[in-house]
């Protein structure tokens, strides 16, 4: 099994004739994703690469039954895209855009947490999710992952999860879901909110999780990992050189005060039982390591 | 972005929230001219992006013209915590009767704003919150939902602000909260806020940090946006559309995304390192991106060794093994280079580089072992 996405999902790619949604669209349908329509105002009723444009979600939920969207607009769109998503019935919305306001995400999160309830956003800011040989959704590059699990990921950083994905594909381990939740200050899902799916996901034996400084979701999910999940979890946190007040390139990975520091992280997780490894390659062994005792 | 006081006062009275009157000057005649039309006692306070300026003589009162001039001398060229004062902020100097604290921030943890109002101002309130967390009031609040007037003077009354001061107070706390929302700012901040002796409540100070992403809809930002101070590589890195962080240390360091940047940081921390640079290039690794990032890293003179870390997922590591060989030609590298490309293509690249690697260009397999490989580079220099 999986989590949020597997071989039933069918995506609407809202701003598939933009240059980026295009070219990951197509990408994501080449590697078996199910990509059944395209959204972009004023477009309806062409097609790209024989994917159908529709220029409402609405419409193309009601003629071709998606049920995921991946959001690829220009950050002034972006809210209304994610919403326009939402209004339509869509259940799992992946928003990979960067640079949206702040206030436009804490806006459209409290938003959906109030009245869509039922739809789940995966970003902004985020790399998507991938459940190996089933469904891709985003920008992740499907050749390095493997499919049949055992572990989950869960990361705050592209690079860092493609890196993650590598170093137990390189060494024969699976894959059940990889999620991306993006670098941002209001990530639409959390750590925990991918803890508790893989807790309840049979196949998936073990997790990765992926941190980095700044917030406070790391500490949040090391005090649910000691309350409620019970298999193993390997970690690692990055900016543990990092210095206070500097963006490190995300948003949301930045150290204010004695705020969102790699130490309290790594600490918080430790306590909780977690493994914290001191950098990717260390935790892709340790992982490996892990799985290998499941044997 | 950062603003100054100044900048932060202009933002204010933008969303009527009172202030001092007064003027900021980038000369002493010109501070002279300001403490004038504010009408003597005029306050004098340098303009820097870093607490502590009062105790360290940033803030002086003057009670005439030549008092003026003498605290604009010595304060203007200062310097305070490695800042330089350019500027100074003059206004009509209050008679303050109490000293309160208001705040309006986004709290990550509850992904709510948070208001943050205190009876205690005038002091650092993150000291207040260690010392006395009791005085410090707290409530969040629903961005869709917004703030009312019942909720803002309940919390007014729960923070023991003097009676007096207490319809002023939600006032400012309304006008605020709207130069927070509609102003795109990540913090709003005003301490102290004061009560005066006339009984009239206004920001003696401001703190604002506005939403860079928000930029596109705020043409009014340009102009302070002019008085942002980078270092010069840093200016260098924002012209070249780079994600640069100058560090003090003697590894240049080359990555693509922000968390490999940063995972890059650590890994030669752990072997015996330190960085010289966060760089991140980013999706694209081009020639001219890899050329602009080794021009920006190739003014640091601390930089002895470069690492060039690379995870190939949709861009192909073999594209990127070119656009380094084509930047080199371009680009004339102070220090050796170390490369580790991994992800897809990344034999082919491997292939690419074979017959240009020498004692100025390694090529390593591994994350951990090209910062091995960079660190034994800069201690074998200080061998030297």
């Amino acid at each position: 099994m999986s989590i949020f996405v597997d071989e039933t999902t069918r995506v609407v790619v809202q701003g598939l004739t933009g240059g980026q949604g295009r070219f990951h669209g197509l990408r994501n349908r080449d590697y078996g994703t199910k990509v059944v329509a395209g959204v972009t105002p004023g477009k309806g009723g062409t097609d790209v690469d024989g994917i159908p444009v529709f220029d409402t979600v609405e419409e193309a939920v009601a003629v071709t039954g998606a049920n995921a969207s991946f959001v690829s607009v220009p950050p002034r769109f972006a809210g209304d895209a994610v919403l326009e998503a939402a209004k339509a019935g869509i259940s799992f919305v992946v928003c990979i855009t960067e640079f949206i306001p702040a206030k436009d995400e804490a806006y459209f999160f409290n938003l959906l947490r109030d009245q869509y309830p039922g739809t789940r956003l995966l970003g902004p800011n985020c790399p998507g999710i991938i459940s190996p040989g089933k469904c891709n959704i985003g920008i992740t590059s499907g050749d390095i992952a493997l499919p049949g699990g055992p572990v989950g990921i869960v990361s705050r950083s592209g690079t860092l999860t493609y890196q993650a994905i590598h170093e137990l594909s390189q060494q024969g381990v699976g894959q059940t879901t990889c999620v991306g939740i993006g670098g941002d200050p209001v990530p639409g899902t959390s750590f925990i909110d991918c803890l508790a799916a893989f807790e309840a996901d049979p196949e998936t034996k073990a997790v990765l999780m992926i941190g980095e400084i700044g917030g406070a979701d790391e500490e949040k999910a090391a005090a649910f990992i000691a309350e409620n999940f019970s298999k193993p979890v390997v970690a690692y946190i990055a900016g543990q050189t990092a210095p206070p007040g500097k963006k490190m390139g995300h948003a949301g990975a930045i150290i204010s005060g004695s705020q969102g520091t790699a130490k309290a992280k790594m600490e918080a997780l430790a306590a909780a039982g977690v493994v914290v490894a001191p950098n990717p390659t260390a935790a892709g062994e340790a992982m490996v390591e892990i799985v290998r005792k499941f044997a | 972005m950062d603003l100054f006081e100044y900048q932060g006062k202009q933002f204010f009275a933008r969303y009527g929230i009172p202030t001092s009157p007064g003027g900021v000057a980038e000369t002493v005649e010109e501070a002279v001219r300001q403490a004038v039309a504010a009408e003597f006692p005029a306050v004098i306070k340098a303009q820097v992006q870093v607490g502590g300026r009062g105790k360290a003589g940033g803030i002086k009162i003057a009670g005439n013209e030549e008092e003026a001039r003498a605290h604009a001398q010595a304060i203007l060229g200062m310097d305070i915590k490695g800042h330089l004062v350019k500027r100074v902020w003059v206004e009509h100097a209050s008679d303050i009767a109490k000293e309160y604290y208001a705040s309006y921030t986004l709290d990550r943890s509850a992904k709510l704003y948070l208001l943050m109002l205190s009876a205690k101002g005038g002091v650092d309130i993150e000291e207040v919150a260690a010392t006395d967390p009791e005085a410090i009031v707290r409530r969040h609040i629903d961005p869709v939902k917004g703030v009312d007037r019942e909720m803002l003077e309940e919390a007014v009354e729960a923070s023991g602000i003097d009676a007096e001061a207490r319809q002023g107070v939600a006032d400012v706390l309304e006008a605020l909260y709207r130069a927070f929302v509609e102003g795109d700012a990540d913090l709003v901040e005003i301490n102290p806020l004061i009560l005066n002796t006339g009984g009239k409540v206004h920001a003696l100070d401001a703190k604002v940090t506005l939403d860079d992403n928000a930029a596109y809809r705020h043409p009014e930002w340009a102009e302070w946006a002019k008085t942002v101070e980078y270092d010069g590589r840093e200016r260098l890195a924002k012209e070249r559309g780079l994600n640069y962080i100058g560090l003090s240390g003697s590894v240049g360091i080359i990555a693509n995304g922000a968390g490999l940047a940063m995972s890059t940081l650590d890994v030669v921390n752990q072997v015996g390192g330190s960085a010289a640079n966060f760089l991140d290039l980013g999706g694209g690794a081009s020639a001219d991106t890899m050329a602009a990032a080794l021009e920006v890293i190739n003014t640091d003179e601390n930089v002895e060794a470069v690492l060039v870390n690379i995870f190939g997922g949709i861009v192909r590591c073999d594209e990127v093994a070119k656009g380094i060989l084509e930047a080199l030609n371009r680009v004339e590298l102070r220090a050796p280079m170390v490369i580790r490309l991994d992800g897809t293509n990344s034999d082919l690249a491997r292939e690419i580089l074979a017959p240009h690697v020498s004692p100025r260009l390694m090529v390593e397999g591994t994350m951990l072992g090209a910062a091995r490989r960079a660190v034994e580079i800069v201690n074998e220099n200080k061998g030297a």
